[in-house]
This record gives C-alpha cells, sequence and structure tokens, in this order.
C-alpha cells in the first residue's frame, strides 16, 4: 500500500505537467463513446479502452476520452464521436478495437477521418444496396 | 442477455451517473456456503419516483426521449429470474439502491467477466464521480476507493488520466488477483 502512495506521489508530479501541457495548447480532441445498453451489448466497452490504451501508448496528451448514454442510433453502435476544436464533427459507427487503432492513428494523430467507418458511408451503402 | 455480469453492472451504473450520482458503491457477495451471487448497487442520484417504480423493469418504459425502450433494468430482472434470483430496487429521493441476488451455482448464471474493463470504464467515463467497489469471497474481501486515490492525487488532477488509468488497472488487479488467492484472473 505505501509503495502504491508513493507511485500515485509520482502520477501526480507528471499529471501536473501534463495539465499544464493541456492548457498552453488550447482546446484538445475530445473522443465520445455511446456508453448505453444498446452500446454496451454491442462492444462499446472494449472500444472504449482501446481509444484509451492507444492514447496512452503514443503519449497524447491533449486528447479526452469520454462516455455518453444513448445517441439514438442504436443499430449503428458502437458509435464514436470524434470532436476537434473549429472542425465539424466525425461519427464512426460499428466500431471494433482492430477499428479504434486504424482512427487513432489516422485520424487523431494525422488528422485524416477514416472515412469507410463514418455513418456517412455505412448509410450510403445501405441506400445503394 | 448480456454474456457477463460486469456489463450488467456497467449498464445499472450508467443509470446511476445519469440520475446525477456524485457516488455509487458496487457490492459483491459471493457467498459459496448459501450458493448465493449478489450484486447491490448503491448511489445518491435523484432516485425513482414512487409512482414509476413498478414500471422501471418493463423493457418499453425508458425516461430518455431518444428511443422509446429502455433495457437495463428489465435486462436486470429476466437475469434474476432465469438463474433463480431475485432482483430488489429500493429508492427515495436521496439515492437508489439495486439488488440482484443470483443462485451462484446457477447454470445460466452468467461469469462475472471482466469486472476489470468495467471499473475502468467507469472510471474513466465519470471521472468525478466516487466509486466504491467491494467484493467478498467467502470471507475474504476486495475494496477499490476512488476517494483515496483522489486524497493523494488532489482535486485538480482527472482519474481519467491516462497515467493513473493505468496505475487504477495495475491496482485492481493485484487486488483481485489476491481475492482469487493468486490467480490470474485476466486469464
Amino acid at each position: 500500500m505505501i509503495k502504491s502512495i508513493q507511485e500515485l506521489e509520482e502520477i501526480r508530479k507528471r499529471a501536473l505537467e501534463d495539465l499544464e501541457f493541456r492548457k498552453q495548447q488550447g482546446e484538445g480532441i475530445r473522443i465520445v463513446v455511446g456508453m448505453a445498453t444498446c452500446g454496451i451489448a454491442a462492444g462499446a466497452r472494449p472500444v472504449m479502452l482501446k481509444f484509451v490504451e492507444e492514447i496512452q501508448k503514443r503519449n497524447l496528451k491533449n486528447v479526452t476520452v469520454v462516455q455518453t448514454g444513448c445517441i439514438g442510433l442504436c443499430k449503428y453502435e458502437p458509435i464514436v464521436e470524434v470532436y476537434e476544436p473549429n472542425k465539424e464533427k466525425v461519427t464512426y459507427v460499428k466500431m471494433t478495437p482492430e477499428k479504434v487503432s486504424r482512427v487513432v492513428a489516422e485520424h487523431i494523430v494525422n488528422g485524416k477521418p477514416v472515412y469507410e467507418y463514418t455513418i456517412g458511408y455505412e448509410e450510403n451503402k445501405e441506400a445503394n444496396k | 442477455m448480456l454474456n457477463e455480469l460486469s456489463l450488467y453492472i456497467l449498464d445499472l451504473v450508467q443509470n446511476s451517473i445519469e440520475a446525477g450520482a456524485t457516488f455509487v458503491k458496487i457490492e459483491i457477495v459471493e457467498n459459496l456456503e448459501n450458493d448465493i451471487f449478489s450484486i447491490s448497487i448503491e448511489d445518491n442520484g435523484r432516485g425513482i419516483p414512487k409512482e414509476l417504480l413498478k414500471e422501471v423493469t418493463d423493457p418499453f418504459y425508458t425516461t430518455r426521449k431518444t428511443r422509446k425502450v429502455g433495457l437495463g433494468l428489465a435486462l436486470a430482472s429476466q437475469l434474476a429470474k432465469d438463474c433463480n434470483g431475485k432482483l430488489f430496487i429500493d429508492s427515495s429521493e436521496n439515492g437508489t439502491r439495486v439488488k440482484i441476488e443470483l443462485q451462484h451455482s446457477h447454470i445460466d448464471r452468467p461469469p462475472l467477466g471482466n469486472i476489470i474493463d468495467t471499473l475502468l470504464l467507469l472510471v474513466c467515463g465519470a471521472p468525478d464521480v466516487d466509486f466504491v467497489y467491494v467484493h467478498r469471497v467467502d470471507r475474504r474481501e476486495f475494496v477499490f476507493d476512488t476517494r483515496r486515490l483522489k486524497s493523494v492525487l488532489g482535486e485538480d488532477i482527472p482519474l481519467n488520466l491516462p497515467s493513473v488509468v493505468e496505475f487504477i488497472k495495475e491496482e485492481l488487479s493485484k487486488g483481485l488477483s489476491n481475492l482469487f488467492g493468486g490467480a490470474n484472473i485476466n486469464d
């Protein structure tokens, strides 16, 4: 227990630096995962944790992952919305942990949304069936 | 039906968060002697109005505006029925307590599943809520309390910071592994 308190104090020191960095960078990217019954049943839990893991691994300091309730499009769950300052929101549907890796690499890091995973693409596909 | 009890927990705690809770206590008691697996979720949210208590396990009842069905408590109620158990809901304007009691050895009782992921998600998704997780297996007990973390980290560090999440993950795996006699519960 004592060891873990020391560890936490270390984390606190580093976290304060990270928060300072966030403040200087201004508003960052917000990733919102739908986490109502529909999302959970469709597999939102591993999707959200994959985002957390990738962000930690890549040390992305200005990105936050949060959850929300039902977005109202249950058949497309797990749904993930990405909010970037001064850009239009991007909605990803039917997400999986594998898709998350690509979204982080191409969209979050390099600013290029993965069109094939978006709701627009999915709706077009259905309309053309 | 959800295939892990930890997913039911994740789902039911979402109700607590929606109800504006700032404190949620999740308690799991595995009483092998009496063959009971119980899950209790207690919050200090705004509670369920009396006249609605009868309706909350109806899948066609929800307070949500985005669609017309709400499955959280309906699924929990079905789970209890399937596993020779009971669902209790106590609610007042000071909070709600939902308790599910299941037959531990029942063939249809889903495994607890990945409770670590459920807890991590709850803490990440609602970093301002205080969570207490108590897990008892006969006489052994594991307690995880985010208020203890906050007392060391201070109020200015959100619990969903990646380094803190990593720390919580390790704490939970160590604690739960001890609870189950050193077994690696992630397998």
